[in-house]
Order: structure tokens, then C-alpha cells, then sequence
């Protein structure tokens, strides 16, 4: 419990988790009302729509809140501190993805239902009311994408030590590899139906087509399902970062 | 030479430096002295254009800093150690600086020899320990061959042998006629490294002059006298010097210790000890700088332990 | 030695006396050509051979150019090597100026070695098809990555000296090339329009490559020719630099 009280003054205590997390806020909320706005009288807003900004910026920019909260502590060398502390190292480690996640979930919330809130107030004749399971594992279901994403962000962080490199591998795989990989012919899109972040966005955006958004995931996993996939990859990586973290120099 | 008048800079609310007026003169080791907090590093900044004064001009050998053409053969300056990239080895880092400036490679090559990283040269400087670092920094300062040199706080992390051989090359640098401006926080180094003395507080210039003029101005000296005929010694003494008692001694000020010797001897007293008390820098400093101390601790260090 | 040979000469050792840069223009160059050598031996018609389709992945090579030309820059305000410039460099602006003319130069290298590369390993892989390079269209796709290149590191420069911050810097170009401009499409309405003035989107327009982010939506005409993209995009990464001088000049270091 002490370890988790330590972890969340760490965190709170700089500026840029701040920072990352006003952003978040602002790109999902802002997108959603960017749409809102922007859409003809005549179309409609679907819930997915609202929840664009937050599933596509806003993951990302959690990530680079959670790795981050890992490699600023290597670079000012304050992880001796924590190692010393804490000389099994691993529940420290753990205490930090566990806070950075439970922060990120609750950014998630805030971000997922900040949108669709948004949304509701600026289009209340759109059919927003979130009625299916669907339209809740959307709004609300972006705060646990959001954590398990900060907890494999959590995990690269440890890996990679840099700032620069763990933000570039986690930018540039989750904007940018996963669709790449669709482009290659024939077994392209056969792996993508496995690509951890493709299956996220099954568990948010089920089957059903966005409407004016981009066309919806292709994995062939149940929306629930999906989630346990998701969280089951970022959980493997912190293990495995774990392992590394415990046996290299501090 | 370097020359600051009336030099002004605030961040903010802050105002760092204020005022400051003062001359490192050349040929000389000028210490620059003062507690955490007074200026030191911002004025070392100001004076090599790294920042600019909101008020007041700072020159070197009579030309502000960003006129200097290839300013790093006039002068070197180390403000920070570890302003460097720790990916980079050391002969790179040098290199790199030298060549803005036109340096010649062999100069770099000749200056890792003087401070002893030729052998490390190829490592990494983000593996390099802390008085690696130093003089790392030594060396950049004096890649152009400078007249004018800066030092902030260079003895950090070295070594006794270390800061000996720094004290040797600063010395000797003074010696050929160079300006060398240090600022340190080690009383004892800087009494043995300054022949002047600038000493701030609170962003303004608290003294300035000799270091030996320093010492003996601003710090109680004496002569302490034990004798068991204090009866004899104190009638002796009274009306014509100046003396207190303490701790079963006297403490005469204002003659040499001849003339008290002089006057024991005339009352018939023994004396056991007749010894003068060197003024201190630590001493003449803490006096000085009481007042504008910005960081000074509320409790004395006996009540820290319950 | 002047001066300006002086200072160019110094950027060079820095760029090249660290790991990152290296890593980076390895990455830069493996992941375009290996993609393509990989969609040309799996493709069947989906991807038809053409000159412009050997330029499938150059975006990528693009976009780890501008990692690397915002890490070169931004990480100099980390690690307080840019303060040492600016003691040994006190005007600032020849300094600067040096450091986007060897990234710059290395973009545009790069470029060149990707755009001819992509297409040197299209044509391995499927000797058969026809890739001979006649219009013009066909010689901007190639020949074009090398300004694209050039552009793509100058505005990344131009970023990290305004942002100052290497995580910050990073975060805001990746998100920006990657995700930012892609998604201004599904703004219904003006989204289609602001996509078409996007400065990456441009880029792409020069080299041929303006179908590949896979847009599904119709775009009305583009409202510039191939070459006015390419003056629009330099425009805006120019400028992007200029700003970062101008506010690195002024400000205390």
C-alpha cells in the first residue's frame, strides 16, 4: 500500500503528467466537438463518432504520460533511489504501472464521457443515449483502453529507458504500424486481425460500421473477448519488462 | 579582464543579480565567492551572453562577449560540467566545439593529455564518474587558449590530488598573465587558489578586494595569552590595551604579540602561552555573509538529532 | 577554414558522434526498402506495379527523419549542449543555421537513397514489370523524395527549437504526421478542405502518394498543382524554422 502512496506522489508531483493529461482531455473532448459542430442538421452523430478523438489521440497521448512516469526516473537516475528502496524492484515497478493505470482509467472516464457529454449538449437531437452494450463499452469502456495501454506504455518504458526511443517505438507502432502492416498483400491482413491495438478497438467499437468514422476493426474476437486479449498482451509485456528490469544494473 | 557595472538581471519576481559592480583583474586568480543562491552562476552567465542583464553591461578585456569573434580563443569558460550529451565520447565532444571555433584537432588531442582522459577519450561521457566529468569541462574551457577564464565551482567532485592540481593550474595560468575568474564554495580551497576576492549576497556585491586585505579586515584576531599570574597580567594590561577573557585566557586585540610579552614580563608574569589567532576565511565569510545567507537552515545541526 | 565551413563542420560531429541519428537513418532506410521489397513479392493485383506504388512505404523513411531531426535539435536543450554553442557561437543564428543545412543535407541524402532504393528493390523483385521511369509524374515519385526529405528535416528542426522539449517535440510531429492529419478528413463538411492544405498531405501530393494514407472519401480537386504543393510545403517548414530562430535568438539560452 506504501508503495502505491509513493507511486502516486511521484507521479503528481512533476508537470508533465499534468500536462499529458490536459491534453488528453482537450484532444477528445475538442474532436468531439469539432464532429458535433460540423456535422449537417440533417446527419447524425453516432456515439462512436464522439468517442473518435479519444480512442485515436488520446491513447497515444496516455502512452507518452506512462512511459514517461518510467523514463524520466532513468534519466535523472532516480530509480537507484527506488531500487534501493525497494530491492526486489518488481513491486515497485508494479506499484508504478498499477498507479499510472488507475490514473489513466480515470483520464479515460473523464475523456470518454467528457466527449459524449459534449456531444449530448451540442447535438440533443442526435440519437446519442447510450442504449446498447456496445454504446457503453464506448464511452465507458475508453478508460480501461486507456489503462491497459498506459500499462504496456508502463512496460515499454522500462524496456527502452529513453524518453525519445520508448515515445517513438510507442507512437510511431501504434499511429502508424498497424495499419502498414494491413498494406502488405496476402498475410497483411491476417496478422492485423491480431495487432493488440486493432483488437482494442473491437471491444470499443464492436462490429458495426461508425457511421462517418473510420471502418471498424477486423478482429474476429467477441468485443469482450477483445478487451481480455488487450489486456493480456500488456500484461505479458510487463511481466517480460519485469524479468529485464530485475536482473540489468539499476 | 573582466568588468561588470552596475549589473542587473531578475527571472521573474527574482531579481538574481542586482547592481553588481566589479573587476577580475588580470594576471591574477579572482575567487568569487558567496552563499547558495547569491548570483554567482547567473553572473557568470551574463557575462559570457548567455543570458542577457535587463540593466548594467558586462566586458571582457573591454568588449561585451557576443562581439567576440571565435569568443572560445578569448574566453573559456566552464559554467556547467555536465552540459553535454552522455551518448557522445569525450574526444567527440571536444571536437565538436573545437571545430566551431576553428580550434585545431591536435589542440584537443594536447588538452585530454593535461587533464588525463586521453585513455578514456573513446568512453561514452555519460559514463564518465564526476571528476571525469570536471575536467572534461577544464578542457573545453581551454580548447582557444584563452586570456579570460571562468571556472564554476571546477574543484566539484575531484579528488584531494585532483583539486591540488587544479589549484597548480590555476595558479599558473594567472601567472602568464590570463584573467582567471573561479567561483567556488570551499573556503578552505579558495583561500589557498584567490589572491582577489568578490564576494556576493543576494545578487549584490557584498566585498571586493585582496583575499589577504579580506581576511585581515573582517575577521577578529588577536593574541591569546595564558599565564597563572592573571592578577599580575590583568593589572598590566588595563588602560593600555584592549582585552577580554575567556576560557581561563586572555585575548589582547590591537598590539602584536612583542609589546604583550614586553609588558608580562615587566609585571613579573609567566606566560604559558603567548600565541596570535589567524583571522579565518570561514570566519571573515560567515561574518560578512550572515546576512544575506537565502538558504540558511532554522535549526542548528545539535537539535537535529532528538 | 571561414567560418561557415567552421560551424557545419561541428554539426556534423555532433550528428554523427551519437547513437540515435545512426539508429535512425538504419531504420529509415531497412523499414521503406523492406516493405517494399515485401509488397512487391506478395502482391498480386491489389497492388499493381507501378512507378508510384514503389513509394508506398517512403512516408516511413519520412517520418523517422523527422524523429531524428527533431531528436538532433531537441535534445541539445536537454542535455545543455545548445547552451555551449551559444558560448561558442554567441550571434546564435550561423549556428542554427548550420545545424538545419546538415540535417537538411542528410534528409535530402536520405531521401534520394529511399526514393531510388524503393524502386531499385521493386524492380529486383519483379524484374518482369515495367518501372522504367518516363514522365514526370513517375520521376517526381522517385527523384521528388529527396525534397520531400530535405523539407521533412528543416521543419523538424524548426519544431524542436520552438518546443525546446524532446519528448514534447516528438509527441506533437508524430501525432501530427501520423494520426492529426488523417483523422481532418472525417471533419464533416470543411474536413475534406482543411485535409487538402494539410503540410504533410501536401508532401505526399508532390511525390504522387496523396491516395496512400488511405482516405476512403472522395476528395474535391486539389487545389494545388504537384510543384505548389511542394512550395506550399516548404513554405511551412521554412517558416516553422524561421519561427525557431527567431524565438532561440532572443531568448536567454
Amino acid at each position: 500500500m506504501n508503495l502505491l502512496a509513493v507511486e502516486r506522489i511521484k507521479l503528481f508531483t512533476t508537470r508533465s503528467p499534468w500536462w499529458c493529461a490536459l491534453i488528453t482531455i482537450a484532444l477528445s473532448v475538442g474532436f468531439a466537438a469539432i464532429l458535433a459542430g460540423a456535422t449537417e442538421s440533417t446527419d447524425s452523430l453516432t456515439v462512436s463518432a464522439t468517442q473518435f478523438g479519444g480512442s485515436q489521440f488520446g491513447i497515444a497521448v496516455v502512452m507518452v504520460l506512462a512511459a514517461l512516469a518510467v523514463t524520466t526516473e532513468y534519466r535523472f537516475n532516480t530509480i537507484r533511489t527506488t531500487f534501493q528502496a525497494v530491492p526486489h524492484r518488481s513491486p515497485a515497478l508494479v506499484a508504478k504501472a498499477v498507479v499510472v493505470g488507475l490514473v489513466s482509467l480515470i483520464l479515460g472516464e473523464i475523456a470518454g464521457f467528457g466527449a459524449w457529454g459534449l456531444a449530448v449538449l451540442m447535438r440533443p437531437n442526435d440519437n446519442l443515449a447510450l442504449t446498447t452494450g456496445q454504446d457503453w463499452a464506448n464511452v465507458a469502456g475508453l478508460g480501461l483502453v486507456f489503462a491497459f495501454s498506459a500499462v504496456l506504455a508502463v512496460a515499454v518504458g522500462i524496456m527502452i529507458r529513453h524518453s525519445a526511443g520508448a515515445i517513438a517505438l510507442l507512437l510511431i507502432y501504434t499511429l502508424a504500424v498497424e495499419s502498414l502492416v494491413q498494406l502488405i498483400p496476402k498475410i497483411g491482413n491476417h496478422i492485423h486481425e491480431w495487432m493488440p491495438f486493432n483488437v482494442a478497438n473491437k471491444f470499443l467499437v464492436g462490429s458495426t460500421p461508425a457511421g462517418n468514422g473510420p471502418p471498424p476493426s477486423d478482429s474476429p474476437l467477441s468485443p469482450g473477448w477483445a478487451l481480455a486479449y488487450f489486456a493480456g498482451i500488456s500484461i505479458v509485456f510487463l511481466l517480460v519488462a519485469l524479468g529485464v528490469a530485475k536482473k540489468r544494473d539499476a | 579582464m573582466i568588468e561588470a557595472t552596475a549589473l542587473t538581471k531578475a527571472y521573474g519576481a527574482t531579481t538574481a543579480v542586482n547592481e553588481l559592480t566589479f573587476t577580475a583583474r588580470s594576471g591574477r586568480v579572482t575567487g568569487f565567492l558567496g552563499p547558495n543562491g547569491a548570483g554567482k552562476s547567473t553572473t557568470m552567465r551574463l557575462v559570457v551572453g548567455l543570458d542577457s542583464p535587463d540593466a548594467g553591461t558586462v566586458l571582457v578585456d573591454g568588449v561585451p562577449y557576443r562581439e567576440l569573434k571565435d569568443p572560445l580563443r578569448t574566453v573559456g569558460a566552464m559554467l556547467d560540467a555536465t552540459w553535454r550529451h552522455p551518448g557522445r565520447g569525450g574526444r567527440d565532444h571536444l571536437r565538436w566545439l573545437a571545430a566551431t571555433n576553428g580550434i585545431p584537432e591536435q589542440r584537443v588531442d594536447q588538452l585530454l593529455e593535461l587533464v588525463g582522459l586521453k585513455s578514456v577519450e573513446k568512453t561514452r561521457v555519460g559514463r564518465y564518474s564526476l571528476g571525469m566529468q570536471q575536467r572534461l569541462g577544464i578542457a573545453a574551457a581551454l580548447l582557444g587558449d584563452p586570456r579570460v577564464l571562468l571556472f564554476d565551482e571546477p574543484v566539484n567532485g575531484l579528488d584531494p590530488e585532483g583539486m591540488a592540481w587544479i589549484r597548480q593550474l590555476l595558479h599558473s595560468l594567472a601567472a602568464e598573465g590570463r584573467t582567471v575568474f573561479v567561483s567556488s564554495h570551499l573556503l578552505p580551497e579558495m583561500a589557498q587558489t584567490a589572491q582577489d576576492l568578490v564576494v556576493i549576497g543576494r545578487g549584490r556585491l557584498i566585498y571586493q578586494g585582496t583575499m589577504d586585505d579580506f581576511v585581515a579586515r573582517t575577521s577578529r584576531h588577536g593574541v591569546r595569552v595564558r599565564t597563572p599570574h592573571a592578577d599580575e597580567l590583568r593589572a598590566a594590561l588595563t588602560g593600555q590595551v584592549e582585552f577580554t577573557e575567556e576560557d581561563g585566557a586572555f585575548v589582547v586585540s590591537g598590539v602584536d604579540s612583542d609589546r604583550i610579552g614586553q609588558l608580562a614580563f615587566d609585571a613579573g608574569a609567566t606566560l604559558h602561552e603567548l600565541s596570535p589567532i589567524a583571522g579565518s576565511l570561514e570566519q571573515a565569510y560567515l561574518d560578512l555573509t550572515r546576512e544575506a545567507v537565502e538558504f540558511s537552515s532554522a535549526v542548528s545541526p545539535s537539535e537535529v538529532t532528538p | 577554414m571561414t567560418t561557415t565551413s567552421n560551424l557545419l563542420r561541428a554539426e556534423r560531429i555532433k550528428l554523427f558522434s551519437t547513437r540515435a541519428p545512426w539508429w535512425c537513418l538504419a531504420l529509415a532506410l531497412a523499414a521503406p526498402l523492406g516493405f517494399t521489397a515485401l509488397f512487391f513479392a506478395l502482391a498480386g493485383p491489389e497492388i499493381p506495379a507501378t512507378v508510384g506504388n514503389t513509394q508506398l512505404a517512403s512516408g516511413n523513411g519520412r517520418t523517422v527523419l523527422l524523429v531524428l531531426a527533431v531528436l538532433a535539435t531537441a535534445s541539445e536543450f536537454g542535455w545543455g549542449t545548445m547552451r555551449l554553442t551559444f558560448q561558442a557561437v554567441p550571434s546564435r543564428v550561423p549556428a542554427l543555421l548550420a545545424k538545419v543545412a546538415v540535417v537538411g543535407a542528410v534528409g535530402a541524402v536520405l531521401g534520394l537513397v529511399v526514393g531510388f532504393g524503393s524502386w531499385g528493390m521493386a524492380t529486383l523483385v519483379q524484374p518482369d514489370a515495367d518501372l522504367a521511369l518516363h514522365s514526370g509524374a513517375e520521376w517526381r515519385s522517385v527523384l521528388g523524395q529527396s525534397l520531400v526529405f530535405l523539407f521533412t528535416a528543416v521543419a523538424g528542426v524548426g519544431v524542436a527549437l520552438l518546443l525546446r522539449n524532446v519528448a514534447f517535440a516528438l509527441t506533437v510531429v508524430l501525432v501530427w504526421t501520423q494520426l492529426l492529419e488523417g483523422l481532418v478528413v472525417f471533419i464533416p463538411g470543411a474536413g475534406r478542405h482543411i485535409y487538402q492544405w494539410m503540410p504533410f498531405h501536401a508532401a505526399d501530393e508532390f511525390v504522387g502518394a496523396g491516395g496512400f494514407a488511405g482516405v476512403p472519401t472522395q476528395l474535391p480537386a486539389a487545389p494545388l498543382s504537384p510543384w505548389g504543393y511542394l512550395g506550399y510545403f516548404a513554405a511551412i517548414s521554412v517558416a516553422l524554422f524561421v519561427a525557431g530562430v527567431f524565438v532561440t535568438a532572443r531568448r536567454d539560452a
